[in-house]
Parts: C-alpha cells; sequence; structure tokens
C-alpha cells in the first residue's frame, strides 16, 4: 500500500462522509429542522429596535 | 459618538456592528469611484496623469483591494457580527476583540491605501499587500475567529443556525489560505520574496485566489443571505434540508478548482484537468443555494412589488446564479483557450462583484442600519431612494457585463484568428481599438452603479440623522404597477 492508495482511500472516505450527511438530513421526517430554520425569528422578542417615528414611507 | 439616534441594545454589541455598518458605506463609495476612475484610464489614457501615483498598474490592486476586503470585508464583520448575536442570543464573546477587529482592519485599510500608490506590493493578485501588512491582517483575522466562535459557544439555542456555518468557513478557510499564500523571507520593510516559485508559487496563489473567490466573496455572503433573505422576506430558509447539503458540497468541492485559473502554463496537465472536473461540478452546490434564497419567496412573490430591499436580495441571488454557471463553462480548457486574459474574465468576475456581493450587501445594509438607529427592520430615510439605488446598480451591472462579454469574445476570436501562411490576422493593437466601445459602455456602466452608491450613502447619512421622508405607499407611486394591476384586475374578475 503506498501512498496513493491512502489517497484514493481518503476520497471513498470523503464522499462517504457526505452521504452521510444527506441521509443525515433526510430521516426525522419534513418537521425535523423546523425549529432551526426558525431561529432567525427567535430572538424578536430581544429586539429594542422600536420605530421613532410613525411611519417610514 | 454624540448621535442621540443611535440604538443601545441592553445585551447585544451593536457598537461594533454599526461602525462596520458604515465602514461598509465609506469605502463602497470610495473603492468603487477608483473603480471609475481605472475603467476611464482605459477610454482616456490622458488620465493616467504624470504622476505614478495614479497610474492603472498601481489604482487598479487600490480598487480590487478596497471594494473586496474594505467594501466586502467590513460588510462581512457587520453582518456576521450581527447574525451571530441574534442567532445565537448571545453577545460578542470580547469587547476586546470587537474594537480590535474594528480598529485593525480600518488600519489594513488605510494601509493598503498608502503602499499600493506607492506601487509597494507582492504582484500576488488579492495578496498585493507587503509582508508587515500581512502579518496585521492575520493578528486581526485570529482575533477575528476567536471572537466569532467564541460567541457561538456562549449560544442560548443548542443548534448553529445555517447563516453562522457559512461565517465559519469563510473564517477559518480565509486564515489558512491566507497565512499559507503569505510564506515570504522578507528582504527589507517594504520588500519581500514568496519561499516558493514557479509553477509551485502559482498553484498556491490560484489556490489562495480562487478559495477567496469561494470561501470569501461566496460562503461569507451566503452566510448573509442565509439571514436577512429570510428575515426581510419573514419566512423560514425554504429548504433547511438543502442548505446543510450544500453547505457540505460547496465546502468539499472549492478546494480543488483554483487550477483552472493556470489552464496551458507550465502546471502538470492532471492538474489543470481536475480543477475544470471540480469547476464542473461546483455548479450543483452553487444553484443550491441560489434556488434556495429564490424559492424562500415562494407564496411570497407579491412582497418584490413593494420592497426593493428584498429586490436587491433576490436579484443578487439571480446574479450568483448566473456567475456561477459562467464560472464553471469558463473553466472548460476549450472555452479557456479563448477566454483567458480577455475582457469576458473581467465581465465574469463582474458579475459576481457588482451583482451577488454588492448587491447582497445593499439589501442587507438597507436592513441592518436603521435597526442600528433605533429603527425597525429596512426603515430608512426614503424607500423611494432605495428604488433609485437598485434600478441604478441593476442597469450599471447589466452594462457592465454585456459590454465586457462583447469585448471579451471578440478579443478572443481576433487574437487566434490566424492567417493561411500562419501569421496572425490581428495586431494587438487592432483588436484594442476595437474594444473601444465597450470600454466606453463599460465606464458608463460604472459610473451608474457609483451613482446608486452615493444615493445609498446619502439615504444612510439621513437615515443616521432620525430623519424621515415624506412619501406615498410605494406601490401607488409607481405607474408601471398601476398600469399592471388595471390590466390584471378585470382578467382575475
Amino acid at each position: 500500500m503506498d501512498m496513493n492508495d491512502l489517497r484514493a482511500l481518503s476520497t471513498v472516505l470523503m464522499f462517504l462522509t457526505f452521504l452521510g450527511i444527506i441521509f443525515w438530513t433526510v430521516i426525522g421526517g419534513p418537521d425535523r429542522f423546523r425549529d432551526d430554520a426558525n431561529l432567525p425569528f427567535a430572538d424578536d422578542d430581544h429586539d429594542e429596535s422600536e420605530p421613532k417615528q410613525e411611519k417610514s414611507s | 459618538m454624540a448621535n442621540p439616534h443611535i440604538a443601545k441594545h441592553p445585551e447585544y454589541d451593536y457598537d461594533t456592528v454599526r461602525l462596520f455598518c458604515l465602514a461598509t458605506i465609506v469605502w463602497g463609495v470610495v473603492g468603487m469611484a477608483v473603480g471609475v476612475l481605472i475603467a476611464a484610464q482605459m477610454v482616456w489614457p490622458v488620465l493616467n496623469t504624470p504622476w505614478e501615483w495614479f497610474h492603472f498598474g498601481r489604482l487598479r490592486p487600490l480598487h480590487t483591494n478596497a471594494v473586496i476586503f474594505a467594501f466586502g470585508g467590513s460588510a462581512l464583520m457587520a453582518t456576521s457580527y450581527y447574525v451571530v448575536q441574534r442567532t445565537c442570543q448571545a453577545p460578542l464573546f470580547s469587547p476586546f476583540l470587537s474594537k480590535f477587529t474594528f480598529w485593525g482592519w480600518q488600519t489594513v485599510i488605510v494601509a493598503a491605501a498608502i503602499t499600493l500608490p506607492l506601487g509597494l506590493t507582492t504582484t500576488h493578485e488579492y495578496a498585493e499587500l507587503e509582508w508587515p501588512i500581512d502579518i496585521l491582517i492575520a493578528l486581526v483575522w485570529i482575533a477575528y475567529a476567536v471572537n466569532f466562535i467564541g460567541t457561538i459557544a456562549k449560544r442560548k439555542p443548542n443548534h448553529i443556525y445555517v447563516a453562522n456555518w457559512f461565517f465559519m468557513a469563510f473564517i477559518l478557510a480565509v486564515a489558512i489560505l491566507h497565512i499559507f499564500n503569505s510564506i515570504q523571507y522578507p528582504v527589507t520593510l517594504w520588500k519581500s520574496y514568496y519561499v516558493p516559485s514557479g509553477a509551485i508559487d502559482a498553484m498556491i496563489q490560484w489556490w489562495y485566489g480562487h478559495n477567496a473567490v469561494g470561501f470569501y466573496l461566496t460562503a461569507g455572503f451566503l452566510g448573509m443571505m442565509y439571514y436577512f433573505v429570510p428575515k426581510q422576506a419573514e419566512r423560514p430558509i425554504y429548504s433547511y434540508r438543502l442548505s446543510i447539503v450544500h453547505f457540505w458540497a460547496l465546502i468539499a468541492i472549492y478546494m480543488w478548482a483554483g487550477a483552472h485559473h493556470l489552464h496551458f502554463s507550465a502546471l502538470p496537465d492532471w492538474a489543470q484537468s481536475l480543477s475544470m472536473v471540480f469547476s464542473l461540478i461546483l455548479l450543483f452546490p452553487s444553484w443550491g443555494g441560489m434556488i434556495n434564497g429564490i424559492m424562500t419567496l415562494s407564496g411570497a412573490w407579491d412582497k418584490l412589488r413593494t420592497d426593493p430591499i428584498l429586490k436587491f436580495l433576490v436579484v443578487s441571488l439571480s446574479f450568483y446564479g448566473l456567475a456561477t454557471f459562467e464560472g464553471p463553462m469558463m473553466s472548460i480548457k476549450t472555452v479557456n483557450a479563448m477566454s483567458h486574459a480577455t475582457d469576458w474574465t473581467v465581465g465574469h468576475v463582474h458579475s459576481g462583484a457588482l451583482g451577488w456581493v454588492a448587491m447582497i450587501t445593499f439589501g442587507a445594509m438597507y436592513h441592518l442600519i436603521p435597526i442600528m438607529y433605533g429603527r425597525k427592520q429596512g426603515q430608512m430615510y426614503s424607500v423611494a431612494l432605495i428604488n433609485l439605488h437598485f434600478w441604478l446598480a441593476t442597469i450599471g451591472t447589466v452594462l457592465y457585463i454585456a459590454s465586457m462579454w462583447v469585448n471579451g469574445l471578440m478579443q478572443g476570436l481576433m487574437w487566434r484568428a490566424v492567417n493561411e501562411d500562419g501569421t496572425l490576422t490581428y495586431t494587438f493593437v487592432e483588436a484594442l481599438e476595437a474594444s473601444m466601445p465597450g470600454y466606453i459602455v463599460r465606464t458608463i456602466g460604472g459610473a451608474l452603479f457609483l451613482a446608486g452608491m452615493l444615493v445609498m450613502a446619502w439615504n444612510v447619512w439621513c437615515t443616521t440623522q432620525g430623519r424621515t421622508r415624506a412619501e406615498e405607499d410605494p406601490a401607488k407611486l409607481d405607474p408601471v404597477l398601476d398600469a399592471e394591476a388595471d390590466a390584471i384586475a378585470p382578467a382575475r374578475g
């Protein structure tokens, strides 16, 4: 086994890891990431940015 | 600063974010103005002036450094520091490191603006700055990485939101790229030589150069996209699952694509061909991001009619899709044989830089800057001026890239044309003369884009002063929309 076998093996392992990531995202059904996807809205009650003017447009 | 309109957040550090936002606007004006100047120098060579500091060769790297690292860098630091706090529900890790990244980065920019016109350069594209500045960049960048990742470590939610994954990839990859592409022997304070030489030096340079495109101009701005598009559209991203898959695909594939800058060079043939294959595969993860962003508006397309901020964000994704389709095509060796070293390359870079990077930045800044001044998201001084900016930027970009397509194809064909006896059909000067109309159109396009940036600067200035322009509802202001609404209304019955 020389260096090139290790290089080929690392490519195969990388690809299998990628397939593993795809599998990981698919298991658990469509609502799996619902809360995670809503993280940008999760801290809206923290928001201090109240409008100073009534209207901008 | 004694501005009474500045918003203080009880928990988050808005001060650093606000400073980076303002730096983004200032360096945007400066960087784009230098771009228009050097475009004009191509049309009117007299503009090179007798002073060497203002020659094209000295100002061109100043332009690229100013728009990529000063404008783009400040925008990335502003948005990443904002997004990581909001999505981790934690303040920035270290107030000292936050201040250090801001003032350190501004020092780098000022040092670049002084040394590049003086002709102090390593000559490596996008890595022109000499070794003392390289060391400062490395220090600032490591501080940035510690501050960002430290904030993630303090997060309240268990999950790390996808935008932060993109920002982390961008920060870590740029640290590695910058450090390994800056291994130099210093000779004097402002002169150094690279340790690798020849084809290896070239390979490392374009490994750096193209991954700067991949991780800085793509992954970083995708991080911006994954927060500001959902936030401005007020709905979560189209497919979170797709965001994870295309993130890892993008990260895994980009690293090998850089050698396509060295087709038909002294680089080993297998490395050239491999880079072409990886560049072609890159189309899929790139379009994964574009589709995910655009489809977020699925079911809410009507928002595009009245919200110019959303128009900026969505049109930037369209240009991203265009540039990431064009890039793989240009990496094909037979296509590259014609496109290489022509204006087509310049046009391709600008469809990414103006269309994608600058436009997504404009959208994000219009969303973010009002928040920094105690207003609701997107509540700028004037919505009509955002709309004006949108059209100036879009028309400017289209003029720029279309003129460079025409020039690039023409130059490629003229340079390779040979007579029956094997001599060249055209001299270089003939191809240059034929490019003149394209250079004029490009200057006009660039000037329109700069005009839009100035409109933005005015809008931001008035917003920071707490002003609001009296305007009608933008939907009612637009005669085209009214006519369309009238035409559609009877059909709907």
